[in-house]
């Protein structure tokens, strides 16, 4: 029952913002606030009560630390069920830290309609806790459009329109269009699978363990298995995102407020990494296996090419999107070598990518706040203006390029030697990104905060709410550089298990019954 | 007659009496509230009506009509939507400065010819149904006589139906040339016997020739070009009901057509179908994307839907028979509602319908709540999640994938995708804000007559379908063809 409050809360939260608002703009903020940091208690005692040597992965063993499962629409086999391992705990942690960031850091940036504006912040993160828990295919999915919407209007409503953009609704739309068009992919895949069980079975399921249990049965035409495989593997590809589809990111990171691109780069991101470890590699490891080197290749290209683009940006926002990018390739690479250093990398990577450009974002729009740029032209010499927030910016730099002692490091140090007995020539290239890293991050900051100053005059600095989360991602960027242990404990078991079924995919299908589908 | 059989037709009864009733009482005197009031008790009457003959059903009364509870079903979502477009009529019309009463009669003859049409199961009193609901459209269609935008719509409704109508008759003439038969049945019975030489082809062009009849009706694309020039200029109400009742009847009759003359055989007509299928809903989506006025917006919206749809239609067998109507009860529930919006925008009626996006730009900081109304129609015709939409569209690729039809799933897809962009970009003008204040906006209390009250419940129960389908679900179970 625990799993349903985490979703209902921040649902209820974000009623009660919105009608709140006739209380003053403080009231939907408070509200908000707490909510979050309801759901990151309740996250956090999850941890601390939970056994995590179990995966939902092993389905053959249901004594899952916490589950919920009630019919939804039984004349399709739909049911409301959720449940919880190591690797979406971790993820729902990280959602909770990242909601109340996001709350904190739009305190005084959101002024306009707080209290919708606080429903569409809570009602995003719920859909994203829902697809971390979705243990049904329809659930999930109905999860992962859901969280769209809110998204869409934070962008379109709250967002900035900069000059020589193409506009905030604009920038809205494309996001929108963007996984949504890719999510009916895989809606379709979905129900292509359904039938398969449907037909070989008899019983009609969108039950997770259900279908998992048959596919790992290798029941399944490697034809069908290579299609249903390439269905998801879009929708997650352009959520990630991948480089070919990567270019809705930017444009909805620049143009979105400062809780969105936080949102956005901090979990919404995650969810298409999850999905793959969670669905596309255990449900499909053979075809997982053939598109490996492929979908490496393309996760080489993104860390690459964000990290050529990002050096020729003068939108700061833009350029921190651009170094998504090329975090995320790394994810990509390390989920498909599938070894249990890379995948426990890739977990490390998750978190920390997702608290340092989190950080980041929320510099951006502190920056904004004081000099209403965000052009890196205009900046210049900061650090002579401001005591503590350029060491800050300093700091997130740092462990964006992955200097050691920070958790990006580990997480691409775990990624690059868990990836190198694999493919060691993708392993090298993708090296080099550590090499970009260094070179764009610097950049930024000597482009940013050092050089002539444009002006004498002294910046307001940062006040203590500003510093307080600034220096609660510190600590914690730091803990992950320096003890990453007790996160590789609580997510060992589900990536180990993710590794095991992604190495039964190297053996041909036991009896691959041919024309269960075209 | 047996007492069964009177009880099935009470539905059809109830309404003709209402018919005769609003006559006689526009006859001793005009008065607005009593009319609509006589006529939504009829119509909510026949609806009661529809509940008797489903405990009734299955009877067949007379060659020309079958009560059972598909039709019941139907017959059940016709009467609602006549009944969402007289409380929508009400406030609408208070504004009209000519004879406001007629729209009531002129609106109950057209429910009950969709009733007949629902019920038909003869070529007979198919016809009959098909004409007693177009031809008082022709009228409620050019109701605003003294605007030049409703009586053009008029004629254009005319002409295209009336053409629809020959297409239709010669095609029934042309099967019933080889069958000799006019029940839906006893085609079916004789069509198995014919499957080749020159009979068998006279036979597929009069299927087809009914095929083209019906896309009029249906405004399926290449035959829709009448529908955004008639959504535009009908008044508001008409135009709900043309896009939903008047739809829903003529599709539940074709589908019963397709299932008992056996139709379903014919792969030729199902590859026209899928060719419509396919046109549709790459037209209406594109055609969409750059229009200004909404009422236009949601004309070419209706069609991309009905192409989807007939995925669901061309998949055949039980499955898709469930299909067809869950996603024709949330396109009701979700267009009755944005048109219902449009509507009491632009009540009462003041020379012109609030129908450019302009008009609508920052609805949001002006009427909130009916603006949330808006937003959930079109997050619903989008087919997002939580809303009606998604559960129809979902239902409709489910039977798509079931039947493995992969080109016209790549069609849905690709519509579904284009569709976001006309449907984004009219919710967001809402909330978008306007340097001055528009000359349209609903009544303050545009919540406490009964067409706020009706859009309301619509939009709950849009929201109730979309978290919750399982009791409609089992409904529409229940009301399968056999």
């Amino acid at each position: 029952m625990i799993l349903v409050w985490l979703m209902v809360i921040p649902f209820v939260g974000g009623f009660l913002c919105w009608q709140g608002e006739r209380f003053g703009r403080g009231f939907p903020r408070w509200v908000g606030l707490i909510t979050m940091s309801i759901v990151l208690v309740l996250s956090l005692y999850l941890w601390y009560v939970g056994d995590y040597s179990q995966t939902l992965l092993n389905a053959s063993s249901p004594q899952w630390v916490a589950e919920f499962k009630a019919d939804w629409i039984p004349r399709l086999g739909i049911s409301f069920h959720l449940a919880l391992d190591g690797l979406s705990l971790v993820l729902i942690v990280l959602t909770g830290l990242i909601g109340v960031l996001a709350i904190a850091c739009s305190w005084n940036e959101v002024q306009r309609n707080v209290g919708f504006f606080h429903l569409n912040l809570l009602w995003n993160l719920a859909g994203v806790i829902g697809v971390f828990l979705a243990m049904d295919l329809f659930l999930f999915f109905f999860f992962w459009e859901m969280m769209l919407v809110p998204m869409y209007f934070l962008i379109a409503l709250w967002g900035h329109n900069i000059p020589g953009g193409k506009g905030r609704v604009f920038a809205a739309t494309k996001f929108f269009i963007f996984t949504q068009a890719s999510g009916l992919l895989m809606l379709l895949a979905i129900l292509a699978l359904v039938f398969a069980h449907y037909q070989a079975t008899g019983t009609i399921s969108f039950g997770y363990p259900e279908l998992l249990a048959w596919t790992r049965s290798g029941a399944m035409s490697a034809q069908l298995e290579w299609w249903l495989m390439l269905g998801f593997f879009v929708a997650f590809a352009v959520k990630m995102p991948v480089v070919p589809v990567h270019s809705w990111l930017p444009d909805a990171h620049s143009q979105a407020p400062t809780a969105g691109s936080v949102d956005l780069a901090g979990i919404l991101l995650k969810t298409a990494a999850y999905g793959i470890l969670r669905f596309g590699v255990p449900m499909f490891p053979h075809a997982s296996q053939e598109i490996a080197p492929y979908a490496m290749w393309l996760g080489v290209a993104g860390i690459i090419w964000g990290a050529v683009l990002s050096l020729s940006q003068h939108d700061v926002k833009r350029f921190v999107a651009y170094t998504s990018v090329s975090h995320m390739g790394f994810i990509l690479v390390g989920i498909y070598s599938g070894t249990e250093q890379s995948l426990q990398g890739v977990v490390i990577q998750m978190l920390a990518h997702g608290i340092s450009a989190g950080a980041l974002f929320i510099l951006c729009g502190e920056v904004y706040e004081r000099l209403h740029t965000r052009d890196m032209r205009e900046m210049g010499g900061l650090w002579s203006r401001l005591p503590f927030l350029p060491p800050i910016a300093m700091f997130f730099s740092a462990a964006a390029l992955g200097l050691p002692g920070m958790g990006n490091f580990v997480g691409e140090f775990l990624i690059l030697v868990g990836s190198f007995p694999v493919n060691p020539v993708i392993t090298i290239v993708s090296a080099s990104g550590l090499i970009l890293a260094a070179v764009y991050s610097l950049m930024m900051m000597q482009r940013a905060f050092f050089g002539p100053a444009k002006s004498d005059e002294k910046l307001r600095d940062l006040n203590a709410r500003e510093m307080t989360t600034m220096l609660s991602l510190m600590a914690l960027i730091l803990f992950m550089g320096i003890y990453p242990q007790p996160i590789l404990d609580v997510t060992k078991a589900a990536m180990a298990g993710v590794q095991t079924i992604y190495a039964t995919g190297l053996v041909p299908p036991a009896a691959a019954v041919a024309g269960v589908l075209p | 007659m047996t007492r069964n059989q009177l009880l099935a037709l009470l539905p059809i009864l109830f309404s003709s009496a209402t018919v005769v009733w609003v006559m006689t009482a526009i006859a001793i005197r005009r008065h607005h509230w009593w009319n609509a009031t006589f006529s939504v008790v009829g119509l909510n009457l026949a609806l009661i009506g529809t509940v008797v003959a489903y405990f009734v059903s299955p009877q067949i009364v007379t060659p020309l009509l079958v009560v059972d509870s598909y039709s019941c079903l139907y017959m059940a979502m016709v009467l609602a939507t006549g009944l969402a477009t007289a409380t929508l009529s009400h406030a609408y019309m208070e504004g009209f400065d000519g004879n406001k009463e007629e729209v009531y009669l002129l609106l109950n003859l057209s429910v009950l010819g969709g009733l007949v049409l629902v019920c038909a199961r003869h070529f007979a009193s198919f016809f009959i149904g098909l004409e007693l609901l177009s031809v008082p459209l022709y009228g409620l269609i050019g109701y605003l006589v003294k605007e030049r935008r409703s009586l053009e719509a008029s004629m254009k409704y005319l002409v295209l139906s009336a053409a629809a109508s020959a297409f239709l008759l010669f095609g029934m003439a042309l099967i019933y040339s080889q069958t000799g038969a006019l029940g839906f049945a006893e085609i079916g019975v004789k069509v198995a016997e014919i499957t080749a030489g020159a009979g068998y082809t006279v036979m597929v062009i009069g299927g087809a020739m009914i095929l083209v009849g019906i896309g009029f009706k249906l405004s399926l694309a290449p035959f829709h070009l009448w529908t955004p020039d008639v959504y535009e200029g009908a008044p508001a109400p008409v135009a709900a009901y043309l896009a939903t009742a008047s739809k829903v009847a003529v599709f539940a009759v074709l589908l019963r057509f397709f299932v008992e003359a056996k139709a379903y055989n014919h792969g030729l007509l199902l590859d026209v179908l899928s060719a419509l299928a396919i046109i549709s809903i790459v037209v209406g989506n594109l055609l969409a994307l750059l229009q200004e006025n909404l009422k236009r917006l949601l004309a070419y919206s209706s069609i991309a839907h009905f192409g989807y749809l007939l995925v669901a239609f061309i998949a055949a067998g039980q499955f898709a028979t469930e299909a067809v109507g869950v996603y024709l009860l949330t396109y009701v529930v979700t267009t009755l509602a944005a048109f219902g919006v449009v509507t009491l925008v632009s009540s009462p009626y003041k020379g012109h319908d609030a129908d450019t996006l302009w008009d609508y730009r920052g609805l949001f900081w002006r009427r909130p709540y009916l603006t949330a109304i808006m937003t959930v129609c079109m997050l619903s015709l989008a087919g997002i999640p939580m809303t009606a939409g998604f559960i129809g569209k979902f239902y409709a690729i489910t039977a798509g994938v079931e039947k493995r039809q992969w080109l016209l799933l790549g069609a849905v897809v690709f519509g579904s995708a284009v569709g976001l962009y006309y449907y984004l970009r009219a919710m967001v003008q809402m909330y978008l804000r306007t340097p001055w204040v528009r000359k349209y906006n609903a009544p303050l209390d545009w919540a406490s007559g009964t067409g706020g009250a009706m859009v309301v419940a619509l939009m709950l129960l849009m929201i109730v379908l979309g978290i919750y389908p399982q009791p409609f679900i089992s409904a529409i179970q229940a009301a399968g063809l056999q």
